[in-house]
């Protein structure tokens, strides 16, 4: 990756598989109340980890303090060996390991979809133009919409917004994937193709950390399933068991809630 | 009973119309020479009108832009400078600004030792700037505050540093949005500058009053004075008209 800041400090070597995003001990309060209470999350390289839970139960901002978008007070955030403090050094050197996708896409609407995939190589990477050009094309190819490079985000489907957002972080090659509910600004019938592309990544080995309620992708995706509820992590473990035999009576009611439709 | 008095105003005017000596359009009629020489002279105040508003506008918006940064710095400290601005300047009335700048300022000055004499030009076109910056701080402002925090967001997440957000993401957005009401602005500005005439510049409006005191024929010189502002400020939203549909056709599409 040309003018990518390397890791700092560099990954152990051999310690496979690698740990690409830890959380240890993590809390975080908006004035004094306690959005975040002392979660520890570990995401092994090529992982996929599905966050889950109510409205209002802090997985958005657990996504959004792993790129620093919010700041957390208190633990340790660490993207792959490097640990996120208020240096703006690494924050600018975690970022971009990082990728991430809104909920409501957060394309920019006065460039078309081809430079909205190529400001981030050209200003922040320095690649050329036709360098940048070339990359954008192929993953516009990837999420399947190379025909719409040329328009403006405004004159696309809510879908193939998504997917262009998703082309635009994946430009950035970062090594760690975040989705901040995807699909829930989609309407229903432009969910499957946005859920489809992820699934994709995810069989390409792309660490993905995503929110979403869309507990089918989840159980097909996901290695680990994360619930939060009031800001804690109250249930964690193998889609499997976690669909299966949920422990917690949170987790119970919330997956019989989401499960009924 | 008042309110019907000004409902009657435009219908005694168009009444007067019938009679000949309600209006003397002699005063200002181009085919006799002594009325050409009075047209030509309440015309020729349009080029100082016009200049004294394209100065004070072109002032007011680097000004504005000044005003309006503090305004939306994190630190509190610089909001408040931001605040105080706005607030006390939009509370000035122009005609009092207008005194306090032409007879107050040059004595500030004289106090400070500086020899700097303020003429009804550059008064006029102090005293406009600095009343038409806080709304134009404003308009920066809210046109930059309008773009969604999810900008910013996306920006950060393609790492690009806040300059270069800002440079590429966020003020080629807020443009759209902040030329239209600037633009706006500057018809507010010609309608002011009638007021540089109070302290003895040549623009229109006072031009306008040098001829009523000689020739006393109000109704048809202000009615022509009404007229020239009202094809200046026509002109004016013609362009911004303009701005406002080239502006807006990029976001939309």
């Amino acid at each position: 990756m040309p003018g990518n800041i390397p890791p700092n400090p560099e990954p152990v070597p051999g310690t496979a598989p690698e740990i690409a995003i830890e959380l240890a001990g993590v809390n975080k309060w908006y004035g004094t109340f306690h959005v975040l209470k002392d979660i520890s999350l570990s995401v092994r390289s090529g992982e996929k980890v599905v966050i889950c839970g109510p409205s209002g139960s802090g997985k958005s901002t657990v996504v959004r303090c792993i790129n620093r978008l919010e700041q957390h007070q208190e633990g340790i955030i660490r993207v792959d060996g490097i640990e996120l403090t208020n240096d703006p050094k690494s924050v600018t050197a975690i970022r971009s390991e990082v990728g991430m996708v809104f909920q409501q896409f957060n394309l920019f609407p006065h460039l078309t979809v081809l430079e909205n995939l190529t400001l981030g190589p050209v200003k922040a990477r320095g690649l050329s133009k036709s360098e940048a050009e070339a990359k954008a094309m192929h993953y516009l190819e990837r999420v399947h919409i190379p025909d719409q490079a040329r328009k403006r985000p405004g004159q696309l489907s809510g879908g193939q917004q998504q997917r262009v957002a998703i082309a635009r972080s994946l430009c950035m090659e970062p090594k760690v994937l975040l989705f901040d509910e995807p699909t829930s600004a989609l309407d229903p019938e432009m969910i499957s193709e946005v859920l489809d592309v992820m699934a994709e990544l995810a069989v390409e080995g792309m660490t993905m950390v995503v929110v979403t309620h869309e507990m089918g992708f989840a159980r097909k995706v996901a290695d680990q399933m994360v619930f939060m509820d009031a800001g804690e992590i109250v249930e964690q473990g193998p889609p499997e068991e976690f669909f299966g035999a949920p422990r917690s009576p949170r987790c119970q009611k919330f997956l019989s809630q989401i499960l009924q439709h | 009973m008042k309110k019907t008095l000004i409902l009657l105003l435009p219908l005694l005017a168009l009444a007067g119309c019938s009679s000949s000596s309600t209006w003397g359009w002699y005063v200002i009629n181009p085919m006799t020479s002594s009325g050409w020489v009075n047209v030509k002279f309440l015309i020729s105040g349009m080029g100082d009108t016009i200049l004294i508003s394209v100065i004070a506008a072109v002032i007011s918006i680097a000004l504005g832009l000044v005003v309006a940064l503090p305004g939306l710095a994190q630190s509190r400290g610089w909001r408040m400078v931001n605040r105080v601005y706005v607030e006390l300047v939009r509370s000035i009335p122009l005609l009092p600004m207008l005194f306090w700048v032409f007879y107050g300022l040059p004595i500030i000055f004289r106090e400070m030792g500086m020899n700097v004499p303020i003429d009804p030009f550059w008064g006029a076109i102090i005293t406009l700037a600095l009343s038409d910056s806080a709304f134009t701080a404003e308009i920066y402002r809210a046109g930059i505050q309008s773009i969604a925090k999810g900008q910013t967001e996306a920006a950060q997440t393609i790492g690009l540093n806040y300059l270069q957000t800002m440079r590429y993401v966020i003020l080629p957005q807020a443009i759209r949005r902040i030329l239209p009401p600037l633009a706006n602005q500057f018809i507010y500005i010609v309608k002011m500058s009638a007021f540089a005439s109070v302290i003895g510049m040549q623009e229109l409006t006072r031009r306008a009053n040098e001829l009523v005191v000689s020739e006393y024929r109000p109704l048809e010189i202000y009615t022509l004075l009404i007229l020239e502002y009202l094809v200046l400020v026509l002109i004016i939203s013609a362009g911004v008209r303009w701005l406002e549909r080239r502006m807006g056709s990029d976001e939309r599409g």
